[in-house]
């Protein structure tokens, strides 16, 4: 009995010394944590791109409290559950995790997680429109992108709003989810929609008319 | 009898004998009746015939026998005695005919199909040919009736059961051959008589008429019309003289509703209620003349006060003002009585009511906003309120109190309710603090009154500014106690302070005003004391709200002066110097150029010129200059300097639109608060509902938009937040 355990648990610590090991690869030493310079540095080992959507789903994946940067307990974690502990490893991992958040049942999650990653300040609420329409860009353009190139364009010129809230936020994705486009048909300003999209849709109706 | 049969030509034979007995009867000839052997063979030979076995079944012949019998007897009996007469006398033949054609059914009731063949018979031959005729009579008779004149009832009565009976079974005959024309005529002969009595008849005479022409008209369908008749008849007639020229008819000059309502006729206004309550939506015909009516004459009070303000014949100011809530309030009670006496208390006309006072009750008077009006009223009251009393205390307090209810009930017509509130406060804060011997009570009694009717959020501001002064008083004592105990801080003067919680009172602008040395010192002594009480207060001091009371050396007799601290600061300033320039004064006060020729007009342009102005002209220039008047005097040794009120009406308009949102915010939050979860649409129309209490809101885009912003900025600030499944539903976060 005891002899499975150590062997497992063997394994186990084998398995945690490679991504241990991994993770002071990037990290650094003074901080205990990987920090923006050593995302980067991930990135390119990885061979993405450091604004690539998929470091945004890797942070999603684990959990990743605080923008750009990675803490020990959240890389173990999130490494162990993407069942990885080698770079190369990781790489292949990253295409099966687009996968999995474009699962219904995580996309919205993963979707709200993209704005909290947001905010960097204590008691920050919002997010300031330059970063929000890249966000947007980053998260939803290839699935819906004449939409979302509308509503960038629309963010950046309207003056009404300099920052955008979570519910605002979360309301965009409800927004190319339900509404017709280009007609914006069904879209009713009487309903719960916020009223930025209800000056959007005006806008449009506008530009079209 | 046996059982042979009956060969057709010797039934036929007995039935032909039986027919020739029953026309000679029937003529009048003389011939003995029936007897009842008589008949029981006649039945017997046709039953028998009808039913025999063939080839001896004889009901086809018979059929065609009877109907060739019938058709002869009608040809030539029945229809030359019709055509040969007129009138009423072709009536009476008809009727007679045909009661003796259904003698003739009895010899057939063994076979129904025979008793058809006698109503076709006499339905082919005579009826169609006759009943436009007989129609034509019967509609000369109904109108010689509503003339006046006697007809035989029982005749008409027989007549139309012809047309009736003609239907075999269905009514289409009598309704089309009798009523649809009826009907017409009806309407016809109505709507002559209607436009004649419209020009002839005052109204209340005109509505008996038409009582009366509608009790006859029924009348004649218990007397010979058919039942079925009456519904579509009364409708006719009330839509020809009352629906027609309803307008007309109450608008009447002379004797319409304006004038029943001013010569008190009860009993004609019921009589117009009753009349009109039994046709259909006849009622709101009435409730809009009368609203119209409510509203000329609430129009014409308000005209009146405009004329009157642009005048400025009376003296009084604001006396127009006092004469239009009066007028309107009387108004009212009025017409609510009417409601009671007279129309049942019908909510049609309740709204009538409301919506005529709504119109007038929302104009401006010369500028001034009704609401504004309506404050200024109970201002008034209140501000007589504390002070001397006249002989009869207990009539003065009734009169104040029904005065004061009056506010409460007129505001219910008033649409933006926010505005009355914020002059109602402005004037409040005057009284509270100029007023001597406000009556607390009376105030408190009014403001718990105007939150009953409507809501808190309208009143407790103030009911916080009425606390206020009452702790004042209290500080005030403490504040006494801590100069006996500290007697070398004593500032030397008579200070009392008016602490006011920021939140309740009206916005006032402090001034950096460079105080008298005196009074610096009494602000320091009271910041010292007021320090003891509490650590975390502000204290920012309104010198444009305090009074002085400085007393003048002048060279006939000392006077005291009672000055707002403004002016007091003005004329200390000559204590120390004889004579100043405009521009002097200016530097040394830092006052504002408005202000400090208001102040110096009150001190040396009006009714006491305590200071002399070089040059003396009646306005204040920058280059003027003045000196302390030596020689002025009054026979009282006390006066109050009067200084005239900014016209705040444009300020409190600003603040009222400022205030708007946050009065939006306040109630989003309170309904979610009590509600904890409500649909978008739920909080949307619970929103509008509760502001349209205090100002004019309703269901439209821009007030959407502006109660989704607030919802926005309240999620922002985690009051409430969306659902996470149910994107329409909010919840409300603690």
């Amino acid at each position: 009995m005891l002899l499975f355990v150590s062997v497992s648990s063997k394994a186990k610590i084998k398995g945690l010394e490679k991504i241990d090991r991994l993770f002071n690869t990037y990290a650094n030493s003074s901080f205990g944590m990987i920090d923006p310079e050593g995302i980067e540095a991930l990135c390119s080992d990885l061979g993405v791109d450091y604004t690539d959507v998929r470091i945004l789903m890797l942070a999603w994946k684990l959990k990743a409290e605080k923008q750009g940067y990675f803490t020990q307990d959240e890389w173990q974690t999130g490494l162990k559950a993407l069942g990885v502990d080698s770079l190369s490893k990781l790489k292949k991992a990253l295409s099966d995790l687009e996968k999995e958040v474009e699962k219904p049942s995580n996309y919205e999650d993963f979707y709200t997680y993209a704005f909290r990653y947001c905010l960097t300040e204590e008691k920050q609420k919002s997010v300031d429109i330059e970063s929000i329409c890249e966000l947007l860009n980053l998260v939803l353009g290839v699935q819906f992108r004449p939409q979302i190139d509308s509503l960038i364009e629309y963010l950046k010129v309207q003056n009404d709003y300099k920052v955008i809230n979570s519910d605002q936020w979360i309301n965009f994705l409800r927004f190319c989810k339900e509404i017709s486009f280009p007609d914006l048909e069904n879209y009713d300003a009487i309903q719960a929609w916020p009223l930025i999209l209800d000056n959007y849709v005006e806008w449009m109706r506008e530009k079209h008319s | 009898m046996g059982c042979e049969n009956i060969e057709f030509d010797q039934g036929w034979g007995e039935m032909e004998k039986g027919i020739e007995k029953l026309k000679r009867i029937l003529a009048g000839e003389k011939e003995t009746p029936f007897t009842s052997r008589e008949y029981m063979t006649l039945y017997t030979t046709i039953y028998n015939m009808c039913n025999q076995k063939a080839p001896h079944d004889y009901s086809e012949q018979l059929y065609d026998k009877y109907k060739e019998t019938l058709d002869e007897y009608i040809t030539s009996i029945i229809l030359p005695s019709l055509k040969d007469k007129h009138d009423e006398f072709m009536l009476r033949e008809l009727v007679e005919r045909w009661l003796n054609h259904k003698i003739m059914f009895i010899i057939q009731r063994s076979v129904p199909a025979l008793n058809e063949v006698g109503t076709t018979c006499f339905l082919n031959l005579v009826y169609e040919d006759v009943h436009p005729t007989i129609k034509d009579i019967v509609l000369s008779l109904i109108d010689k009736e509503r003339e006046g004149e006697q007809i035989d009832r029982a005749l008409l009565k027989n007549a139309l059961d012809i047309f009736v009976e003609m239907g075999g079974g269905q009514m289409n005959r009598y309704q089309d051959d009798f009523e649809a024309p009826f009907l017409q005529e009806t309407s016809n002969y109505f709507s002559r008589k209607a436009s004649k009595w419209i020009e002839e008849a005052s109204c209340p005479d005109y509505l008996l008429k038409s009582e009366e022409c509608l009790k006859k008209e029924v009348d004649k369908v218990s007397n010979y019309l058919h039942s079925s008749t009456e519904t579509k008849l009364i409708e006719k007639v009330q839509h020809e003289l009352l629906v027609v020229y309803v307008n007309q008819l109450l608008e009447k000059e002379d004797s319409g509703i304006k004038v029943l309502f001013r010569d008190d006729k009860v009993d004609d206004l019921s009589r117009t209620y009753r009349v009109y309550n039994k046709i259909s939506q006849g009622l709101d015909l009435v409730a809009n003349v009368f609203k119209q009516h409510v509203t000329i004459e609430g129009t014409a009070f308000v005209q009146q006060a405009e004329e009157a303000a642009s005048n400025q014949a009376s003296n009084t100011p604001g006396g127009h003002e006092q004469v239009l809530v009066k007028n309107i309030l009387e108004l009212h009670d009025n017409y609510m009585t009417y409601l009671n006496s007279c129309f049942q208390n019908h909510n049609l006309f309740h709204k009538a009511l409301k919506e005529a006072f709504e119109v007038f009750c929302n104009k401006n008077v010369y500028g001034s906003p009704s609401a504004e009006i309506l404050a200024s009223f109970a201002d008034h009251i209140l501000r007589k309120g504390g002070s001397e009393k006249l002989s009869d205390e207990v009539i003065e307090e009734t009169l104040e109190k029904m005065a004061l209810s009056t506010v409460v009930k007129l505001l219910q017509y008033v649409i933006d309710k926010d505005v009355f509130a914020e002059f109602y406060r402005k004037k409040l804060a005057r009284r509270l603090l100029f007023d001597r011997g406000t009556n607390d009570d009376q105030e408190r009694s009014i403001l718990s009154k105007l939150k009953q009717q409507f809501g808190a959020p309208l009143t407790s501001k103030m009911e916080g500014m009425v606390t206020d002064v009452v702790l004042a008083k209290e500080n005030q004592s403490s504040y006494q106690e801590y100069l006996r105990n500290n007697p070398d801080v004593h500032p030397g003067l008579d200070f009392t302070v008016t602490v006011l919680t920021t939140g309740f009172w009206p916005s006032y602008k402090s001034f950096d005003l460079s105080l008298p040395p005196e009074m610096v010192k009494c602000v320091e002594v009271f910041k010292g004391f007021y320090g003891t009480k509490t650590k975390h207060r502000k204290l920012t001091w309104i010198y444009s709200l305090g009074t002085s009371h400085i007393n003048g050396k002048f060279e006939p007799k000392p006077i005291e002066l009672i000055v707002s601290t403004h002016q007091a600061a003005v004329l200390l300033l000559f204590n120390a110097s004889e004579r100043l320039s405009y521009s002097e004064i200016v530097a040394q006060l830092n006052l504002a150029h408005d202000d400090l020729i208001r102040l110096l007009h009150s001190l040396s342009c009006a009714k006491y010129k305590i200071l002399n102005k070089e040059p003396s002209s009646r306005s204040i220039s920058q280059s003027d200059s003045f000196k302390f008047n030596p020689n002025f005097t009054d026979k009282m040794r006390r006066i109050k300097v009067p200084l005239p009120p900014v016209d705040e009406r444009k300020k409190v308009i600003e603040d009222v639109d400022k205030d708007r949102p946050y009065a939006i915010d306040a109630a989003i939050v309170r309904i979610m608060k009590s509600r904890k979860v409500m649909t978008h649409q739920q909080l949307i129309s619970e929103t509008i509902e509760q502001l349209s209490r205090m100002f004019k809101v309703c269901l439209e885009i821009s007030n959407i938009k502006s109660i989704k912003k607030r919802i926005e900025d309240l999620i922002t600030r985690d009051y409430m937040e969306r659902d996470r499944d149910n994107s329409h539903m909010f919840r409300y976060l603690a």
